[in-house]
């Protein structure tokens, strides 16, 4: 057992509470409540977190301090001789950045709809935080749901702030993307005449969340990825873009990438170019641990902004409520909204629960941080932070034996390596940085304010407001992949070869960090976290 | 309440490095002065990125797992497989079937397995590997989809077959066969997709999407919530 002699003790009153609870549902906040805990404790409402960046498109707009640095960051390329206009090492229709779900969902329409597609990506294709995505992918395929409904939901969770024709396509695609999945083999949860078994999320009004055990994105992401190599598309791993190209027109025409392992620069000329690469949870906002992919470092935002593209809410951040607390080697891993979903409740010291288990996002974790910050009443651990309890062994009261090891099967193992066998004993939990709401703002299409330069998944921003919901992350990535990679192929039909390929922009970027002095020595993307020497 | 916390011993490619005892092996290659580049994906048991070997001194069973997933112990002498070159097999998934006739010329060393069970043994998810290349063997693809099913395709599996099978690419394709012919479609599934490629669902959306706030927010607030 992992737990120490102390926290054994703490725990006691957890199991004191338990019996009164099960079945029992805690009220939901009113507007109002909602309103005033997310003010006073969310992470995007503390001002000293942020700061207004000083170069680019977007000068004078607030971002999180540690965004605002890659931002304000010298190109890559600043001392870097290249020829852009000779020969090129890779020449296509369309460039994908980023070998995750949106990446490979891009290649794969951008490719059935006849265009020569190229994915580049910083690690191995398919590491990103699609194969980490747990709980599920929501779509409205129920008799008793209709995409209008969860439009509501959609934006109701984002406070109304997202742009309504991406939520519109969001949700009106959703069915399809199921069906275009199942089509090729994803194994989704289902009864055995073939009903998709749907349970609800945060923020749901309808079980719409469709599960692939608690391996969803595991489980798409796979999928995806083989069937674009049973195509045959040229994908090239660790080979991560680090400038977008632009013509003589101003319009994206490929990208510099850069050969981690040969540290060699290459040229990649394309008629059009989808970055796909991800978000930013490695930057570590306000020091927070996050459940983020190794890869997570704001790449394709810094190359998009720097080329020109605008950003939309990039200062909303997600703090997903329930990350890792202890045993140290589990912090800030994810732990899946699926656990709530399926009935284990946060709890205080006391062992009694503070907030209904399945609000939104941002005010169930704002509610943690609440009950930890201002009531005093955190778990505190040996680590030196404090948590709340999430009360995991009631979802087999509820549902029955077998419930966590058939529905958690990599929560229970993840946690059972480290001797603590979530059934019997309830998890430490705290809220972990988890998801970039914002991003480069697109249309309903993927297009950016950048000609023929689209952005899919997390990198793109617009479609959840400030909030995103559980499940509309892996819908999204798909969504949008799909959408950027049909119209990046339709446009580069009609395109010429790109000429007079320049790296202009980065002069001019230069120019303003020079006048303002906000890059001091920082150069930008970082590509990988720096963890060494801690 | 934070006692000093002690220090171990590891060995990285066989060079020591003294490191703190709560560390997982990714945190302290880390730890040690490692920038990795390779080896190292997820960070949370999902991507297979950073499938590890090792051994205790003066042990001689080497033993397998996941770096960011495995705690470091005093005296490990470790080494990452970050690639492996396994073979995977191309197809068209709408020309093949979930057959013995159709996946023996996909992966026909399948059917060479030795039934040594290294397989089995070295798995970091404890799946019983060599038991799902046998329900391959006899066409079961609908058990070998399950028990593959936690499959992270971290190679560790094919590292170790004398019979040079690629589980983790013969599993895909036995799940993705099962999911596509095997499992049932969800009937009304296809309906609701037909029905929204058809605008048949664009009115009553479009007048949601031409609500203004205070007429969505209502809404909201006060739409029905399935038990």
């Amino acid at each position: 057992m992992a737990y120490t002699p102390q926290l054994l003790e703490l725990m006691k009153k957890v199991e004191e509470t338990r019996p009164s609870r099960v079945g029992v549902n805690f009220p939901r906040m009113s507007q109002e409540e909602r309103r005033d805990v997310l003010e006073k404790f969310h992470p995007d409402y503390i001002e000293d977190g942020f700061r207004k960046i000083k170069v680019g498109v977007d000068k004078g707009t607030r971002l999180p301090t540690e965004m605002a640095d890659v931002f304000e960051s010298w190109s890559r390329l600043r001392d870097v001789d290249l020829d852009l206009n000779a020969p090129p090492d890779y020449d296509v229709d369309v460039l994908i950045i980023g070998g995750g779900g949106a990446g490979a969902s891009a290649a794969l329409d951008a490719h059935a709809a006849g265009a020569d597609v190229l994915i580049a990506t910083k690690l191995r294709f398919g590491d990103a935080n699609t194969m980490m995505a747990q709980g599920g992918i929501q779509a409205a395929d129920k008799e008793n749901d209709t995409p209008a409904i969860h439009y509501l939901d959609v934006m109701g969770g984002g406070r109304l702030e997202n742009v309504p024709e991406l939520a519109r396509a969001l949700v009106m695609d959703a069915p399809l993307v199921i069906k275009w999945l199942e089509d090729m083999g994803t194994m989704f949860d289902k009864k055995e005449d073939g009903t998709m078994i749907t349970i609800h999320g945060g923020g749901t009004s309808r079980k719409r969340m469709h599960a692939a055990r608690d391996y969803t994105g595991a489980e798409i992401m796979r999928t995806l990825r083989d069937e674009v190599i049973n195509k045959g598309l040229t994908v090239i791993e660790f080979s991560p873009a680090v400038e977008v190209i632009l013509d003589n027109e101003g319009r994206a025409a490929g990208a510099v990438l850069y050969n981690l392992e040969t540290e060699q620069y290459q040229i990649a000329r394309a008629k059009t170019v989808i970055i796909a690469t991800g978000g930013s949870g490695r930057l570590h906002y306000r020091g927070f641990p996050t459940s983020n992919h190794y890869g997570a470092t704001a790449d394709g935002l810094v190359m998009g902004y720097r080329a020109g593209a605008k950003t939309i809410y990039a200062d909303s951040i997600q703090y997903h409520p329930t990350g890792g607390a202890y045993p140290p080697q589990l912090l800030g891993l994810l732990v899946t909204e699926k656990t709530r979903g399926l009935g284990a409740t946060p709890l205080n010291i006391n062992g009694e629960q503070f907030v209904y288990h399945l609000e939104t996002r941002d005010v169930e974790s704002s509610a943690i941080i609440r009950e930890c910050a201002e009531r005093g009443l955190g778990v505190p651990l040996p680590t030196g932070i404090t948590a709340v309890w999430l009360d995991s062994p009631l979802i087999e009261l509820t549902h029955g034996e077998g419930t966590v090891e058939r529905q958690l099967p990599a929560m229970m193992r993840q946690f059972q390596r480290f001797d603590v066998d979530i059934r019997k004993v309830p998890m430490l939990i705290y809220p972990t940085l988890h998801y970039q709401n914002g991003g480069l703002l697109i249309d309903e299409n993927g297009h950016s304010s950048v000609e023929n330069l689209y952005v899919a998944g997390e990198a793109a921003g617009g479609i959840h407001g400030t909030n995103r919901l559980m499940g509309n992350s892996l819908l999204d990535i798909i969504v949008f992949g799909r959408r950027a990679g049909r119209d990046a192929a339709a446009k580069s039909k009609d395109m010429p070869v790109p000429e007079k390929l320049n790296l202009d922009h980065l002069a001019s970027y230069h120019r303003e960090l020079e006048e303002t002095g906000a890059a001091d020595d920082r150069i930008g993307p970082i590509l990988l976290p720096h963890y060494t020497h801690r | 309440m934070n006692d000093k916390i002690a220090m171990v011993d590891i060995f990285l490619m066989g060079k020591r490095y003294t490191v703190p005892e709560t560390l997982t092996i990714i945190d302290a290659m880390e730890y040690a002065g490692y920038q990795l580049v390779r080896g190292c994906g997820c960070r949370a048991g999902f991507c297979g990125a950073c499938a590890t070997v090792y051994r205790m001194a003066g042990d001689y069973e080497l033993k397998v797992g996941l770096a960011c997933q495995t705690k470091v112990e005093d005296g490990m002498y470790l080494a990452q497989i970050p690639f492996f070159p396994g073979r995977k097999a191309n197809f068209n998934l709408e020309d093949i079937k979930p057959s013995t006739a159709h996946f023996t010329q996909l992966y026909p060393e399948v059917y060479r397995c030795l039934g040594c069970s290294s397989c089995s043994k070295v798995c970091p998810q404890d799946i019983d590997v060599m038991q799902y290349i046998a329900y391959i063997q006899r066409g079961d693809f609908e058990k070998a989809a399950d028990i593959s099913f936690d499959c992270l395709m971290c190679g560790l599996c094919v590292s170790r077959c004398p019979a040079n099978i690629v589980h983790y690419n013969a599993a895909l394709t036995a799940r993705r066969l099962y999911g596509r012919y095997i499992a049932k479609p969800d009937p009304f599934l296809v309906e609701r997709a037909k029905a929204i490629e058809e605008g048949k669902l664009d009115a009553e959306i479009d007048e949601l999407v031409a609500a203004d706030d205070e007429k969505l927010q209502e809404l909201y607030n006060t739409r029905e919530i399935e038990k």
